[in-house]
């Protein structure tokens, strides 16, 4: 099926199998290996990108259903030369050991920022109050993306130091 | 995944059509459970009627003085929207409880109801399962069944309903919208969308073939406090072993039966003036366990005793 994605800024015109998740669509057809296949169950978030500007998991979204949509995946966040604040971050506070979960962590913490920046309640925010960004707050927001280096304190810190610079 | 054909539908009528006049086509908005059962051929459609692009997320004021939460809203919206949060307190908590950020982001309404059990049987395509395989067995009976239903079980089924959205929709009243492919509309309460698993524990619900869900409509809430809580093995991110919403005087269990299951029992021992403890003890004298599972009995007694203290505290 001929789909249309914008990829970071970039329309791309595929011919894709309707079983194509937005992951494989990436990684094989546009060979942007940045988005990570972990558990391609949506249970690690190792594969999280940003679709019109929200996060999702892209192993669970057929590629063929996000015609006309705008993907941005870890590839069209920051560059070698220029990092994105929270990229920075991540690298200031070694938010990582292996680096396989990164990308997804790194996607997830732009889309969680807005969520956050919105009021978007989470289940540690008081009824009908609005969120703080706490560690906690931060925590369970970002619990759909999984580190098997447990290096979580320092995804933590690096997403307050990020905010910070953002602000 | 085998092989499907696709389609994005232009309305919903012709979403419907399409859906009565293919074999083997199902919907599908967010994705989230079924394109994870399509990958281990749980599911197995022929044809997908995408249906998430159709206006049908929208979540409008009703003239009752409720909402109405179209069907392809995603879950973050719903829980995330002033009106949910301070209307329908227990909604919003219950859906915050499930999943992850970036399911709940894709995740629609009507797919969340609709969302198939996590019994291990089910998924596990090496075992007996009715709901999968019917007329094969349940893996489940004389299995790891610690997350197995206490209430409404049958000896072909003893899986659960895992939706937390759900139980707190039920708690409310909701009633469910849906389009026929015969161009009928109907609106009937959500706690009768799904069936317990008797003996056709593959039929989980009373739509019929082709039905859309287009919203969910929710009446103003009853007087009194509202609460969620959920009890599991993870503080987040994990399926349920047992939840309570609690609405003023109304209360819905979940992950205790094959479908959200509402209280009445306990309601009505709470109108009479029986205390908390005492009215959920009602309830659960007709629940019953199969061994792995004994410990639900005085988890959902203790669970909602709480919850219904605390939902009396906040009404106060």
């Amino acid at each position: 099926m001929r789909t249309t994605i914008t990829v970071n800024g970039e329309a791309r015109s595929l011919d894709l199998d309707p079983r194509t998740t937005l992951l494989d669509a990436l990684r094989e057809h546009l060979k942007l290996t940045g988005a990570k296949k972990g558990c391609d169950h949506g249970q690690c978030g190792a594969c999280t990108v940003l679709v019109n500007g929200v996060r999702i998991n892209s192993c669970l979204s057929l590629a063929v259903a996000h015609d006309g949509d705008e993907v941005t995946s870890i590839e069209g966040v920051g560059t070698v030369e220029k990092l994105h604040p929270v990229q920075q971050a991540f690298l200031a506070q070694d938010a990582f050991q292996c680096g396989y979960c990164t990308p997804g962590q790194i996607c997830s913490t732009l889309g969680m920022l807005k969520e956050l920046e919105a009021g978007w309640p989470s289940q540690e925010t008081a009824p009908g109050a609005k969120p703080a960004f706490t560690d906690d707050e931060i925590r369970e927001r970002m619990s759909g993306n999984i580190c098997r280096c447990s290096a979580y304190p320092q995804i933590v810190a690096a997403i307050k130091q990020a905010a910070e610079a953002m602000a | 995944m085998k092989a499907f054909t696709y389609e994005r539908a232009a309305d919903a009528q012709a979403a419907v059509t399409a859906a009565a006049g293919t074999p083997g086509a199902r919907f599908i908005a967010g994705g989230t459970n079924l394109l994870d059962l399509m990958k281990l051929e749980i599911e197995t459609p022929q044809h997908l009627i995408d249906v998430s692009r159709l206006p049908m997320a929208g979540i409008e004021e009703t003239d009752e003085g409720g909402l109405r939460l179209g069907a392809s809203a995603t879950n973050s919206a719903v829980a995330a929207d002033a009106r949910v949060r301070a209307l329908y307190p227990v909604l919003s908590e219950a859906i915050v409880a499930g999943g992850s950020p970036q399911l709940r982001n894709k995740a629609s309404v009507a797919g969340n109801l609709l969302q198939r059990t996590r019994c291990a049987y089910f998924y596990d395509t090496s075992k007996p399962c009715n709901k999968r395989q019917p007329g094969s067995g349940c893996g489940a009976l004389e299995g790891l069944n610690r997350n197995a239903a206490i209430f409404g079980a049958s000896h072909a089924c003893i899986a659960t309903h895992t939706s937390d959205m759900a139980v707190a929709l039920v708690a409310l009243d909701g009633q469910v919208e849906t389009l026929s492919p015969s161009g009928e509309a109907r609106r009937f309460p959500l706690a009768e969308l799904h069936r317990l698993p008797g003996e056709t524990p593959h039929l989980e619900t009373h739509l019929i073939a082709g039905e859309l869900i287009t919203a969910v409509v929710v009446p103003p809430p009853p007087a009194g406090g509202q609460v969620y809580r959920k009890v599991r093995d993870r503080a987040s991110y994990a399926g349920g072993l047992a939840s309570v919403a609690v609405a003023g005087g109304q209360v819905a269990l979940g992950m205790v039966a094959h479908k959200p299951w509402r209280a009445r029992t306990t309601e009505i021992a709470l109108a009479s003036g029986a205390t908390a403890a005492q009215a959920i003890d009602q309830e659960l004298a007709g629940a019953s366990a199969l061994g792995r599972n004994d410990y639900k009995i005085p988890l959902v007694a203790r669970l909602a005793a709480a919850a219904i203290g605390e939902a009396k505290g906040r009404g106060a």
